[in-house]
């Protein structure tokens, strides 16, 4: 197996990756069945081709024959690529059923794309989801070529989705603001993330592993970068990270009551913003997409302004709402960030506790 | 009307007030040509950035703009306006009529594109730059997310689907009322049959692009939600009516190409036409299944099954009269007597390569295949074999066959020969790679890509360049022969050439057939 995971992830892939799942394997046979089919018909249809520019032609001293009609040919280059056809639909008929039996699932995980990253919601019949947005974590200095780049780059995120193997999983699909499509070629599912709709997919996942995808409906300038990482584990390890999570998730709403220190508050800061707003506003705060941090006027300006901007957005424009997506003490890192860094030096610290209010409301 | 027609006026007027079809069609030609050096331009935008992985010369969001803007100038104004300028020279002189049939018309419809695609260029110096969600415009990308300048692409839209559907009027009513005594249906070149059929699939379908489009601009600012789920809309509904419009738009495309091979094949074959009858019977039925397979583009959107099955097997059907087209041309060539000049060189290059795609195309047709190929390089390899080998290839066999007969000079053999080798091999040096790309999990649309990908993509890149390259040749063979080519005076050019447009003297006249031919021959014998 590792053997097979190093051949795609190697260099200079030619070929469509059977995958990992039964329904992969089908496809890619599929794929083969039809790509063969293809190659022998292809093979003939230019040997006459070669054969007849090789031997009639008019420097060979060939004299052109007159015929130009032949019922019977024409009804048999009819009749015979129909019949292949045939032979082609029926396992592409059964293996496109195969693909949309999204029934019985045991795991339900919702899927929202966002422009640019992913929100993973697993369904719990408790009401106690867990849900976290995972987002690109290739350096943009990786991506401006002045650092080597990793072995995953672009296909790298802080969090991946974690799903059991041997368990069916059913992927609810949509999408936040533009359509954006969700894919992993080695578990042989795409589908589009559509706003206003879910659409369905499923999976069960034979084996542990870590498999890379991306978006691969175009959603605006950083379409590229918004990769989709699957960490498929044990269905026991998957019990552990769950429990994990939620713990992690109560410790969060117990952090969030309490005071941290400038230090802590910059250094985490620094990373919501690079991973959640570089994109927009450039690595110095010198803007972009949005405008610049560095000097506005709005960040050095009144608290409750700023927090408002970042936590509701701006309509109409590419600055979204955070609050859904950022939590307290994320939040009040990125205020106390912007308020100090790219020489605002304001000297304003935002507690997690500040932004409570604004977080639900 | 007495015989004041002799020549054309003198001066720029000549141009403005032109009703001559030769000289719209030349007018076409050239801003085809020019549209194609602008739309190659941001191709090599587009491939100097993914040279490499990593972001070297521009920023994502300008990448965007080089994709749409790059299919759109390549489609709406490169290959449309060749063919139609294609069609205005040949298919009066083809048919022994003396002119289009609404000569006023065809001045206006040519004269409505370079301000369009001014407008659509100058999209590029606006305040938050061109429109950058590819030339498909999925809404609502290309709606409540779009750049504002998404406003004057509508109107650049709107006006080139007008000068579109005036064109097609033309071409149809010329066909039908002005051919000459004795050329009826079934004696018209396969070339002018191409067209017919052609024009009636874009008076079908551009009013549903400049439906698709009114619907974004109300939605955009009257405050209506065709396509906004947010506000009771639905953001399919677009992607429906644009493959409505989309996919009869590929063979839109590709129907001309077919009918110049179809001319050139059997010239230089000195052989008829293979199956002249079912040519223009798969030509109509490959129009027609046009017209029900639109959704096989949107296989991942979430149709129900059903529908995937319909579209599937509908798709699957169009390689029947593909395939029927193919052996007829492969038999047109067996047992002639052949000859390899350029534009024959060209038209076995469109074989090869379009047969290519096509049946890349019949692979995309299988459903639960798609899931893996949709919107990944293989697709864009895909396209690029039908689009560029196929209709931009068959386009350039027409200039090399057509030029002599409409200047009266010879281009240059051994240059034309080399533009064949470097297109031909820079060509597939760009697009054959792709497909392992595209296999192995590239997305298309990406202005950066990880590390797996990068040998393949520099090498489409090299390809490009020289692709590109050798269209500076083309250009400056085809200037060559109109300024200092060799005169040709002999009526026929070519010795195996047949057809109407080759009993006229060489060069063609600025009148011709004012008094109409007597057409006995079937079409394409000898
Ligand atoms: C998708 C792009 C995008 C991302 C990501 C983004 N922003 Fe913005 N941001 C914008 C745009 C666009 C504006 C300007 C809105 C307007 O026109 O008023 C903006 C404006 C702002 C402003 C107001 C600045 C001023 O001077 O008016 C602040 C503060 C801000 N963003 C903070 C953030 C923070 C914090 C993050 C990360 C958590 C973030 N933004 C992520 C696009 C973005
Ligand atoms: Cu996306």
């Amino acid at each position: 197996m590792a053997l097979f995971a190093s051949f795609t992830a190697a260099q200079n892939q030619v070929n469509m990756s059977p995958g990992v799942t039964e329904i992969g394997a089908d496809i890619f046979e599929l794929h083969m069945l039809i790509m063969w089919i293809c190659v022998v018909i292809g093979v003939a249809v230019f040997a006459v081709m070669f054969y007849s520019i090789y031997a009639h032609r008019k420097s060979r001293g060939h004299e052109a024959s007159q015929f130009h009609e032949s019922t019977k040919v024409e009804i048999a280059w009819t009749v015979v690529p129909f019949l292949i056809l045939i032979a082609m639909a029926v396992p592409a008929t059964s293996t496109l059923l195969e693909v949309y039996d999204n029934d019985e699932a045991e795991l339900d995980v919702l899927i929202t794309g966002h422009q640019w990253k992913w929100k993973y919601e697993y369904l719990d019949e408790t009401g106690e989801n867990i849900s976290f947005f995972s987002n690109l974590t290739t350096p943009q200095e990786e991506i401006y070529n002045t650092e080597t780049k990793g072995d995953h780059y672009l296909l790298e995120v802080d969090e991946p989705l974690v799903i059991p193997t041997n368990t069916k999983v059913r992927f609810l699909i949509t999408a936040n603001d533009v359509i954006h499509s969700w894919w992993v070629p080695e578990l042989a599912v795409k589908r589009d993330a559509i706003p206003g709709f879910i659409n369905e997919a499923w999976t069960r996942v034979p084996q542990e592993g870590i498999y890379r995808g991306q978006c691969t409906e175009l959603c605006g300038a950083y379409h590229g970068f918004m990769p989709v990482v699957v960490h498929a584990v044990s269905p026991d390890e998957f019990q552990a990270w769950q429990a994990a999570k939620r713990g992690a998730a109560q410790a969060e709403s117990q952090l969030a009551l309490q005071t941290l220190s400038a230090d802590e508050l910059m250094a985490q800061g620094k990373t919501v913003y690079e991973t959640a707003c570089v994109a927009c506003h450039g690595a110095q705060g010198e803007g972009g997409i949005g405008n610049a941090i560095a000097g506005s006027s709005v960040v050095m300006g009144d608290l409750s302004q700023h927090m408002a901007i970042v936590a509701k957005g701006v309509a109409g424009t590419a600055m979204q709402a955070f609050d859904a997506q950022l939590n307290d003490v994320e939040l009040a890192a990125v205020l106390t960030y912007q308020r100090n860094a790219f020489g605002n030096n304001t000297g304003d610290i935002v507690q997690p506790g500040d932004v409570t209010g604004m977080n639900n409301g | 009307m007495g015989d004041h027609h002799h020549g054309p006026a003198t001066g720029v007027t000549r141009w403005l007030f032109t009703t001559n079809h030769k000289d719209i069609g030349t007018m076409y030609l050239w801003f085809s040509f020019a549209m194609f050096l602008l739309g190659g331009f941001f191709a090599m935008v587009i491939r100097a950035e993914l040279f490499q992985p990593g972001m070297q010369l521009v920023e994502p969001a300008f990448f965007n703009q080089m994709t749409t803007l790059h299919g759109l100038v390549m489609v709406f104004g490169a290959i449309m306006p060749s063919f139609v300028g294609l069609a205005n020279w040949l298919i009066p002189m083809m048919i022994g009529a003396p002119d289009m049939a609404l000569p006023r018309m065809n001045n206006w419809s040519f004269w409505i594109l370079p301000p369009a695609f001014l407008m659509l260029a100058s999209t590029l110096f606006m305040e938050g730059g061109a429109p950058a969600f590819g030339w498909t415009f999925y809404a609502p990308l290309s709606t409540t997310y779009a750049p504002p300048s998404v406003t004057f692409f509508i109107f650049a839209i709107h006006i080139l689907g007008v000068s579109s559907i005036m064109g097609s009027i033309n071409i149809i009513a010329t066909v039908m009322n002005m051919r000459a005594p004795g050329m009826t249906y079934m004696k018209m070149p396969m070339f002018v049959w191409t067209w017919l059929i052609t024009a009636f699939l874009l008076v079908a379908v551009m009013p549903v692009l400049a439906g698709a489009v009114t619907m974004m601009l109300m939605d955009i600012h009257f405050g209506t939600s065709f396509f906004s789920a947010a506000g009771g809309g639905d953001p399919v509904l677009f992607q429906h009516i644009f493959w409505f419009f989309g996919h009869p738009e590929v063979y839109i495309i590709i129907l001309p190409a077919f009918g110049v091979v179809s001319q050139i094949i059997p010239a230089f074959s000195r052989k008829p036409l293979f199956g002249y009858a079912s040519m223009v019977y798969a030509t109509a039925s490959i129009a027609f299944l046009s017209f029900v397979v639109w959704a096989h583009h949107m296989y991942t959107v979430g149709m129900p099954v059903a529908g995937e099955l319909f579209f599937m097997y509908a798709t699957m059907l169009i390689a029947v009269p593909t395939g029927v087209k193919v052996f007829n041309w492969i038999s047109t060539m067996w047992r002639g007597s052949l000859s390899f000049e350029t534009p024959m060189l060209f038209s076995i290059g469109f074989l090869v390569l379009f047969t290519l795609g096509g049946f890349t195309g019949l692979m995309l047709s299988i459903a639960p295949a798609d899931f893996q190929y949709h919107d990944t390089y293989f697709v864009v390899a895909h396209f690029h074999y039908v689009m560029v080998a196929g209709a931009v290839f068959s386009m350039t066999a027409a200039v090399y066959y057509w030029l002599p007969k409409w200047c009266g000079r010879m281009y240059s053999e051994s240059m034309g020969k080399i533009h064949f080798w470097i297109s031909f091999i820079g060509f597939n040096i760009t697009f054959f790679p792709q497909h392992f790309v595209g296999l192995a999990g590239m997305p298309r649309r990406i202005p950066d890509y990880a590390l797996q990908f990068a040998d393949f993509n520099m090498m489409s890149s090299i390809g490009a360049f020289i692709y590109g390259a050798s269209q500076l040749l083309f250009l400056y063979n085809v200037i060559a022969t109109i300024v200092s080519g060799e005169r040709v005076s002999d009526e026929k050019v070519w010795d195996g050439a047949e057809g109407l447009e080759w009993t006229v003297p060489t060069p063609a006249p600025y009148h011709t057939f004012e008094e109409p031919p007597l057409v006995s021959k079937p079409a394409g014998t000898f």
